[in-house]
């Protein structure tokens, strides 16, 4: 509570069938994705945020300004929450071109419509050339790049973000996720972003609120929340962990980057980086094996000093273990019979092997 | 000269009533099309209903409940008489009250499902774009509904235009005040002037069709919102 920005929600709702409560404190810079399947109840918290869900009650605060407080009976309506909003369908106005589209938002701030084509933002996200034609006539992918700015450019102090990836294809996804990766670079302000896509949270989230059936299962850095045992996140076949990593050097006879990581080196296939830089890479729980001895004898390139945190097992017949590598986690995914044969339990000291380092940004 | 004085008379009555009733369906039916296409109350079926009478009932009905309402015994003629305005049968005001509500539908409806075509999703986006409820309306929906409001005057006009039966039961037959161009024609065929009336029926004809043509070709059907 102490950072200005920060975001107090304690939100609850019931529809027939659903009820959604949650009391979460989010921080008031960068990505944080709300996270869950459909039904979680993360389109319904955003827009009870947004001010669009009348019969939410509870509590929102954003930095210092209260938004809601049902026991104050205080309910600010959407069109004075400085906010954005991006919906899944980008809803652009169809009868107004993109332009003044842009300026819808801005001119009830005070700005004029000819602010639009200066603005940073309609540099950033590219769409300049787009300025005179009907939102009909876009991409989608182009779509939600207006929406994004036109959002932005009413000066909002917290974005909302409703799956804006979801209504389009794979290609279009791969397009516009750059878009939002240097989008995510130069905000100042805090984004809720509502996703059920896992990759999508990886690239752009700094943090994650795990939503199950309306309520928060976890609250907390995405790193830290998926080498969480105890979350559904290390469950499913392809669980992983992101690492901050920094780049050390490059070795270009084998195009390989050296990556530090806590005192430790890993090998990643890629194009060089300059030295420092920082770099964040995805290693899945199924990559890594684990060995007693620190063998060179393997064709395994990258092999961690790691201490045995926490087992759990998987029936039936597998086990996930987290790893400490000296401040960071890890997961590797096991057969209980190799846990059994090598010993293994919380404190042992092992060899982490991982077959497989992707850098993600 | 194929139309007579009295005739042309008529056809200037006929245009400032259609025109005003218009109006004042345009000024009513607006907000009530908004609350219809968007409202969630139980009365919202019972008002739809009400809104759709004149729709199935025959002008008859309805110009003999007017008649009774707007009497000097009526309530609405009291309340006429209280404010002293007098009591409105048998004048222009009169048949404007009456066209209002037997052309209500022509009105309501179509701005009715142009409003409710408007995906919510825009309305909200506007919301968190800081338009209030009314910019929203003006400049969100409005725009929006464009279509419905081109078919709600062209519909509205038109009907009144169109209308006899509701004229002669509260309008009677008062020249320059309530003699319309359907009571005119009527008058023409009972005293045999088949060429008058030929002139007169062959114009709202055309007319009719001029306006329906218009309507299709600016608004082709399926997009009318009607």
């Amino acid at each position: 509570m102490s950072d200005a920005g920060t975001i107090a929600l304690r939100l609850a709702l019931s529809h027939p069938g659903f009820a959604l409560d949650v009391d979460l404190c989010l921080p008031g810079r960068g990505i944080t994705a709300l996270f869950g399947v459909s039904g979680s109840g993360k389109t319904t918290l955003l827009r009870a945020v947004a001010g669009l869900e009348r019969a939410a009650t509870g509590r929102i605060a954003v930095g210092d300004e209260v938004w809601q407080d049902s026991a104050q009976r205080l309910f600010v309506p959407a069109h004075r929450r400085p906010l954005g909003m991006v919906f899944q369908d980008a809803a652009l106005f169809p009868h107004l071109t993109v332009r003044d589209n842009l300026a819808f938002g801005l001119r009830r701030v005070g700005g004029t419509a000819d602010a639009v084509a200066r603005a940073p933002v309609t540099g950033l996200l590219g769409i300049g050339h787009l300025l005179e034609r009907r939102p009909g006539t876009l991409s989608g992918g182009e779509q939600q790049r207006v929406a994004i700015a036109r959002a932005l450019l009413a000066q909002p102090r917290l974005l909302l973000m409703d799956e804006p990836l979801a209504a389009l294809d794979e290609q279009r996804k791969a397009e516009f996720l750059p878009w939002l990766e240097k989008l995510h670079d130069e905000l100042e302000i805090p984004v809720l972003y509502v996703s059920h896509a896992l990759p999508e949270v990886v690239r752009l989230a700094d943090h994650l609120v795990l939503l199950q059936a309306g309520r928060a299962l976890a609250s907390g850095p995405l790193g830290e929340l998926l080498p969480r045992l105890d979350l559904p996140l290390s469950h499913g076949e392809d669980a992983f962990v992101v690492l901050a990593a920094t780049v050390g050097d490059y070795d270009a006879r084998y195009a390989l980057l050296r990556l530090d990581i806590d005192g430790q080196s890993l090998w990643a296939p890629g194009p060089p980086r300059p030295p420092g830089s920082p770099v964040r890479v995805r290693i899945q729980a199924r990559d890594v094996s684990l060995a007693i001895s620190p063998q060179h004898d393997s064709s395994i390139l990258n092999s961690l000093a790691a201490r045995v945190e926490a087992v759990e097992a998987q029936p039936p017949g597998r086990a996930l273990v987290r790893l400490d590598i000296g401040g960071a986690a890890l997961l590797a995914r096991l057969t209980l019979k190799s846990l059994d044969q090598l010993h293994l339990g919380p404190g042992a000291a092992v060899y982490a092997r991982i077959k497989s380092v992707a850098l993600i940004d | 000269m194929p139309f007579s004085d009295a005739d042309l008379a008529a056809v200037g009555l006929t245009l400032r009533l259609a025109g005003l009733t218009t109006l004042l369906l345009l000024l009513a039916g607006t907000p009530l099309a908004w609350w219809l296409a968007r409202t969630r109350s139980p009365l919202k079926g019972a008002v739809g209903a009400i809104v759709a009478l004149p729709l199935v009932l025959p002008p008859t009905v309805i110009g003999f409940y007017l008649l009774v309402a707007l009497g000097p015994n009526g309530p609405l003629g009291q309340l006429t008489t209280a404010l002293g305005l007098g009591t409105l049968p048998f004048t222009f005001s009169g048949l404007v009250v009456a066209s209002v509500l037997y052309s209500l539908p022509f009105v309501v409806q179509p701005l009715t499902n142009a409003f409710a075509a408007i995906p919510e999703r825009l309305l909200e986006a506007a919301a968190t774009l800081r338009a209030g409820p009314l910019d929203t309306f003006f400049h969100v929906a409005v725009p929006l509904a464009r279509p419905g409001f081109l078919s709600a005057m062209v519909l509205g006009f038109a009907h009144t235009v169109g209308e006899f039966g509701v004229v002669l039961m509260i309008g009677g037959n008062i020249p320059g005040q309530t003699r319309v161009v359907s009571v005119q024609i009527y008058d023409h065929v009972e005293a045999l002037e088949y060429a008058q009336a030929h002139w007169l029926a062959g114009g709202m004809l055309v007319f009719a069709f001029l306006v329906l043509l218009a309507l299709y070709t600016i608004n082709p059907p399926g997009r009318r919102g009607l």
